[in-house]
């Protein structure tokens, strides 16, 4: 088998699963109990925090437990417009977000808020001049994500941090969901930016948890009423073991991180050379500008998008339709249609996304493999070579 | 900047006359003490200074750790070069550097006990001073209240360099004043109160009040923290638990809801002076505030007073909460204090208790107890523990956790 999808979603790593299940069996008091056993919980929670905070340069007090990305980009999103509701009705987004950003913000958009979707230029960047000329008195966030999902362009952060530097009030907010351990934190995580969104599943973690960095003095509303937990602002009783195999993924996914993204920079290179040889191959992904080391999209035209992840399935390859979240639903990617690729193309787009466990090897197998596939649809469109 | 060396310069004891030797060995006790974590450093306590070489050790961890030592004035670090004029340039040089952009004056302080030397004082001066005007031509040279002062001095070993002066805790070194008993709850006044007798040279030991389900585990790990907390100012601090349930119970059973506080705090305090007496300590610190509590008032003093002879000191006894506040947050033990476990004097506090008891009431009350058997009970059951700066009370579960994540 070659996993080819790890932007779906990464298989959890064993060392993160027995943390998992050690916190399970030994730390299983609820971090709200007086007694010892809820002590132990709550040490090891706030121990997650802290190392968590130290690992992405940031304060433990700053970060703030979730259970995934979809939460973290609702939380952000609708807990700024609510907290921000006397002072602004105005959202900037990208229109090329994640569908947990760009929903939150349609919801919102039907209770009254406006909301401006940034453009991309043809190759899936946002421009940050874009971001200058929507800026309003009203404008209370401002949300560009680090990676892009479904084609990898690493986004201007910094430039639209300078942008925002004199608009010291309005949220700044990045989705870094695809950018842990991809060498990016300096890039993607300037000192302009207020929050990120963060999920375990996506660095070799569990499901169910991630976490959201928020800086110091910055408010959310709350979404998630209750028992008071994370410093009152998010209630639910800790998910300890998740908290910790978290912490644990995120260590390890930040450990030896630039031979890593040498190393799946080097594979995506072997593989975006091969398919650039090929006639009828539309690559998306960047070429040289700035992108993450692990994601390419490509099409084959006259092949859905679908029916080329079937055809590779049979061969035990697996990768997506762009993003896995809207492959079911049938919906066209939103990250090429805004890139403005015709209809045509982009419902025939796939998505490659490699991580540091994938090997030359497998690297190598595929493209002794795809050429099959290829060829019976190259025959099949009536373009045998 | 790698420097070789720390130079420690003594605060008051310079004026002590005859305890002068007794003062200079104290405090070579207690930096070497603090100072245990770094075991290349080589102390050489002299008479008018101490030099800490460095071998290698970075110079800002040792500057952190001796900045909390008591009896120091101020502290400079130090770079020692070979008798080379060259090299001394250079270095002056480099040193000057570090202080750009921040300083716009300088001048040159060159003392010489190796008068072997080939230049003098006077030439040392203006040869650095015209050299580093050259090549760093923003800086004026300024006699009167210069940015910087660059110290040379020119011993027989080699030439020794420093630009900075940090100061120190001040003070007089832990010890030399004797030691006593202090009082600690767990609050914010009494850590405070321990650090005020420590600066004036006092050696505390910790006397705690534990009471057991009244009070939980937690709250002795946090008065343990606290000490913790307080030890770098002198390596370590005796951490004596006094077991205090069955006095209360049996004060709860038989004083009047109004003395209750009053009677405890008797016991309390008559306990210290017996501990106090059995450790050769000479006075009880407490972090009593006038007026901040109703057992605070002087009428609650006079009344609870009465147990012992002993000096009972009050470092904080009139400051207003803010000022307390304040050192605490500077002695890093606020946050500790305001951890919210039960202590011995929150959880029997009656609703409402007498704010002006009378002494002989609270001696009558009293009376009513076999106090002799429960004092001798509660002094057999003492626990002593010697607690560092680095022991870590909160976190117990620290190192399985850290092998988990």
């Amino acid at each position: 088998m070659i996993y080819f999808d790890n932007s779906a979603t990464t298989k959890i790593d064993p060392t993160v699963l027995a943390t998992y299940q050690t916190v399970s069996e030994q730390f299983w008091g609820n971090p709200s109990s007086l007694h010892h056993l809820g002590d132990q919980a709550l040490q090891m929670v706030q121990s997650a925090r802290q190392q968590i905070a130290t690992l992405i340069k940031r304060q433990p007090d700053e970060i703030f437990f979730t259970s995934g990305g979809t939460e973290g980009d609702n939380w952000i999103v609708k807990g700024t417009a609510l907290a921000k509701r006397d002072f602004g009705r105005h959202l900037i987004v990208s229109s090329i977000e994640h569908p947990a950003v760009l929903n939150a913000a349609a919801a919102l958009e039907k209770l009254g808020w406006s909301v401006t979707y940034l453009p991309v230029d043809h190759q899936g960047y946002v421009r940050p001049d874009d971001v200058r000329r929507a800026l309003r008195e009203d404008t209370v966030l401002v949300s560009v994500m680090a990676v892009n999902n479904e084609i990898g362009t690493v986004q201007p952060i910094q430039e639209i941090a300078d942008i925002l530097a004199d608009r010291p009030t309005i949220h700044f907010h990045v989705d870094a969901v695809q950018a842990v351990g991809k060498g990016l934190f300096d890039q993607v995580l300037p000192a302009r930016v207020d929050f990120a969104t963060f999920s375990a599943h996506k660095f070799h973690g569990p499901r169910g948890v991630g976490f959201i960095y928020a800086k110091r003095g910055r408010v959310l509303t709350n979404l998630i009423d209750g028992g008071g937990q994370e410093q009152n602002h998010r209630s639910g009783t800790e998910n300890t073991p998740g908290i910790a195999a978290m912490s644990k993924a995120l260590r390890l996914a930040l450990s030896d991180e630039s031979a890593k993204v040498r190393h799946e920079q080097a594979m995506r290179q072997k593989l975006l050379d091969f398919l650039s040889s090929l006639a009828d191959i539309t690559i998306f992904s960047p070429r040289t500008t700035p992108a993450a080391p692990h994601i390419l999209c490509f099409a084959l035209s006259g092949v859905r998008g679908e029916t080329m992840v079937h055809a590779l399935e049979e061969r035990e390859i697996y990768l997506s339709t762009t993003s896995a979240c809207s492959s079911r639903s049938g919906v066209e990617s939103g990250t090429l249609k805004a890139m403005q690729v015709p209809e045509r193309l982009a419902t025939s787009a796939v998505r490659i996304s490699l991580d540091a466990q994938n090997t030359d090897a497998e690297v190598t197998r595929f493209i002794q493999i795809f050429p099959e596939v290829y060829q019976r649809f190259q025959r099949m469109n009536g373009r045998s070579h | 900047m790698q420097y070789t060396e720390i130079t420690v310069r003594y605060g008051e004891l310079s004026t002590k006359g005859k305890n002068r030797r007794e003062f200079i060995g104290r405090l070579n006790g207690n930096v070497t003490k603090t100072l245990r974590e770094f075991p290349d450093l080589k102390i050489y306590p002299k008479r008018d200074r101490m030099h800490i070489a460095l071998n290698g050790t970075d110079s800002d961890a040792v500057m952190a750790k001796l900045g909390q030592v008591f009896g120091i004035q101020n502290f400079s670090p130090s770079i020692t070069i070979p008798k080379d004029v060259e090299l001394l340039k250079q270095t002056a040089l480099a040193m000057m550097r570090e202080h750009l952009p921040a300083a716009k004056t300088f001048k040159i302080n060159t003392r010489r006990s190796d008068h072997n030397f080939e230049y003098d004082t006077n030439q040392l001066n203006l040869l650095l001073g015209d050299y580093i005007y050259d090549q760093l031509p923003e800086l004026k040279a300024q006699m009167k209240y210069p940015d910087v002062t660059l110290r040379v001095e020119v011993r027989r070993d080699g030439i020794y360099l420093s630009s900075q002066t940090i100061k120190g805790a001040g003070g007089l070194p832990v010890g030399t004043a004797g030691k006593a008993m202090l009082m600690l709850s767990g609050g914010i006044d009494s850590p405070v109160a321990g650090y005020l007798a420590m600066k004036r040279g006092v050696a505390i030991e910790m006397v705690h009040f534990f009471s057991p389900p009244y009070t939980s585990e937690r709250a002795l790990a946090k008065a343990k923290a606290l000490t913790a907390k307080l030890a770098p100012y002198v390596g370590t601090i005796s951490f004596i638990e006094v077991p205090f349930t069955e006095i209360q119970e049996e004060v709860k059973r038989s004083v009047p809801e109004g003395y209750l506080m009053t009677v405890q705090r008797r016991f309390m305090l008559r306990l210290a002076a017996a501990l106090a007496e059995q450790r050769s300590a000479l006075a009880i610190f407490n972090g009593e505030s006038v007026g901040q509590v109703a057992s605070q008032t002087l009428e609650s003093m006079v009344a609870i007073n009465d147990v012992t002879t002993l000096p009972v000191i009050r470092p904080v006894a009139t400051m207003d909460k803010n000022e307390i506040i304040k050192i605490a947050e500077e002695i890093d033990t606020f946050d500790l204090s305001i951890l919210p476990f039960e202590d011995c004097c929150t959880i029997f506090a009656p609703p409402r208790p007498k704010t002006k008891p009378r002494l002989d009431k609270a001696r009558y009350y009293e009376a009513q107890l076999d106090g002799a058997t429960l004092m001798a009970r509660a002094l057999a059951g003492i626990k002593i523990t010697e607690i560092h700066s680095h022991d870590d009370f909160l976190q117990t579960d620290q190192d399985q956790i850290q092998s988990i994540l």
